[in-house]
């Protein structure tokens, strides 16, 4: 690899890894929070417990369970493994896949916020005059809950760029396949090489700067001020 | 709206966070208790009564944290006015806390450079340094695999995964391209090779089945039993893998300290080392 291409690369590598991870997180988070917040069952603490447990955990620790449930000796890993003819272990999917389950928790928390204060009568009106749920969902509670789900979205994305521990575990450090920001500044660091370490550092800075001043705008926007 | 998801977040971490955390906590103050209330039980019935215990605290690399304190125990025993108090970490991080100024009696290093580090920064003198043990570096497969039987065949098709510590920060992983350069494998080596965050994830990797090979340190491989050392690596292919210990120049008790690591490479405790995979260094 030329010297563009291996400073290049790791960017890259984030950027569509946090991309694709924040958007399945998005789907994953709201739709677990929209249904969650609509029903009553035993259990459900323990439910909800679990799914907000990747935020309080360890990364390192997400990473070793992920390496054992998605490993090349797990059902779950033998099976994809037949299907893409490669283990998921080490590859990039395993990147996306861990920056999934740390973010998800963060979007599932602030629609879960997002969907409990929607006043639920405006609801119940658009269906009394005939809306069928979906109706309800993409014209009454969506709008009402956008705040909420850009928050979300950001946090998932800003979180996905920002992974670190779990990812090296089951992704691996392979330059130009797994590596990310964070290890190729965290290798960077420990070699000495403090100049490509401050480079990407001030990419990572950008990127994220970029995130909050579009978040910042887009707020302006729909408050009007 | 920030408020909102704050507040949420702050409820459900003080709702189920807290209680784990107080839950782990628990565990890990009773782990402790049990290591210490053991130590005291062999020294504490015959100088009952007697002056207080002169107190050793002991740094060392958390790699020596089993036998340490078995030897200690020992220790313990035949001096009963003494009683050992251990700090494991990381080299590094031992360095930074001394080059602080925290207390300790004897320090030992899981490598070289840190040591050096210690001389340069005169928390410790050059001549106080001594090699206690050594390790060695082995190939590891799974157990039950039995695709390699020697260094070259982690060339073959067969294995599609060698874990190796990263060079850059993992010292394992030097020795393992030290090696592998010398013996001309590296560049085959390097196209299948998942760099690992520290030797203990070299060793969850093949235990787990997602790495075919791995390279870490012979006490590693022998606290496993998912895992079978294939072979162990020439000595004279990398550098000496050296656990050097000195007092340190602010030792308290610098008398006590010496005594202690005389008594490490004695017979006394040889066989702790030795069954643990070490190699104990011969005399002062």
């Amino acid at each position: 690899m030329s010297s563009s291409e291996l400073f290049w690369m790791p960017v890259w590598l984030s950027l569509k890894t946090s991309l694709l991870s924040s958007i399945l997180a998005f789907i994953l988070g709201t739709a677990a929070a929209r249904w969650m917040s609509r029903r009553m069952f035993p259990g459900k603490a323990m439910v909800e417990t679990f799914l907000i447990l990747p935020l309080v955990l360890p990364p390192t620790v997400i990473g070793f369970i992920l390496l054992v449930v998605l490993g090349r000796n797990s059902w779950v890993g033998r099976l994809a493994e037949w299907l893409f003819a490669q283990p998921i272990i080490f590859s990039w999917g395993a990147a996306v896949i861990a920056a999934v389950v740390v973010s998800f928790p963060l979007v599932y928390q602030s629609m879960r916020a997002g969907f409990d204060s929607v006043d639920r009568e405006l609801e119940d009106s658009a269906r009394s005059q005939g809306a069928g749920e979906w109706q309800v969902l993409r014209w009454i509670t969506l709008p009402l809950v956008s705040r909420s789900a850009m928050a979300a979205y950001i946090l998932a994305f800003a979180r996905g760029l920002g992974e670190f521990g779990a990812t090296w575990m089951v992704a691996g450090n392979i330059p130009g396949k797994t590596q990310t920001l964070p290890t190729a500044i965290y290798v960077a660091v420990s070699n000495g090489d403090h100049r490509l370490a401050w480079t990407w550092t001030a990419v990572i800075i950008l990127f994220s700067w970029l995130l909050l001043a579009a978040a910042g705008s887009g707020r302006r926007e729909r408050t009007g001020r | 709206m920030r408020t909102a998801i704050a507040s949420r977040l702050y409820r459900s971490m003080t709702r189920y966070g807290l209680p784990c955390l107080l839950a782990m906590m628990l565990i890990i103050l009773s782990a402790c208790a049990e290591g210490q209330s053991a130590a005291p039980a062999t020294s504490g019935g015959e100088s009952g009564g007697a002056e207080p215990p002169t107190e050793l605290i002991v740094s060392a690399a958390a790699s020596l944290k089993e036998t340490l304190e078995e030897a200690g125990r020992r220790f313990e025993a035949s001096h009963p006015g003494v009683r050992l108090r251990f700090n494991f970490g990381g080299s590094g991080a031992l360095v930074q806390q001394l080059e602080q100024g925290a207390p300790a009696d004897l320090f030992i290093s899981a490598a070289r450079e840190p040591m050096e580090r210690l001389v340069h920064k005169g928390v410790v003198a050059e001549q106080d340094i001594r090699v206690l043990l050594r390790n060695s570096l082995v190939l590891i497969e799974r157990k039950g695999s039995a695709h390699i039987r020697q260094l070259g065949d982690i060339t073959g098709e067969q294995v599609r995964i060698v874990a190796v510590g990263q060079p850059e920060t993992v010292p394992a992983g030097s020795y393992a391209r030290e090696a592998l350069e010398h013996v001309g494998l590296w560049e085959a080596v390097e196209t299948k090779a998942v760099y690992a965050k520290d030797v203990t994830a070299v060793l969850t990797y093949v235990e787990s089945g997602n790495a075919d090979a791995g390279f870490v340190y012979e006490t590693d491989a022998l606290q496993s039993d998912q895992v079978e050392t294939v072979l162990r690596l020439d000595p004279e292919l990398h550098s000496p893998i050296e656990y050097p210990a000195a007092v340190p120049l602010i030792a308290s008790h610098p008398k006590e300290a010496a005594e202690l690591l005389a008594f490490l490479s004695t017979d006394e405790v040889k066989d702790i080392f030795e069954q643990a995979g070490f190699v104990v260094m011969e005399g002062m």
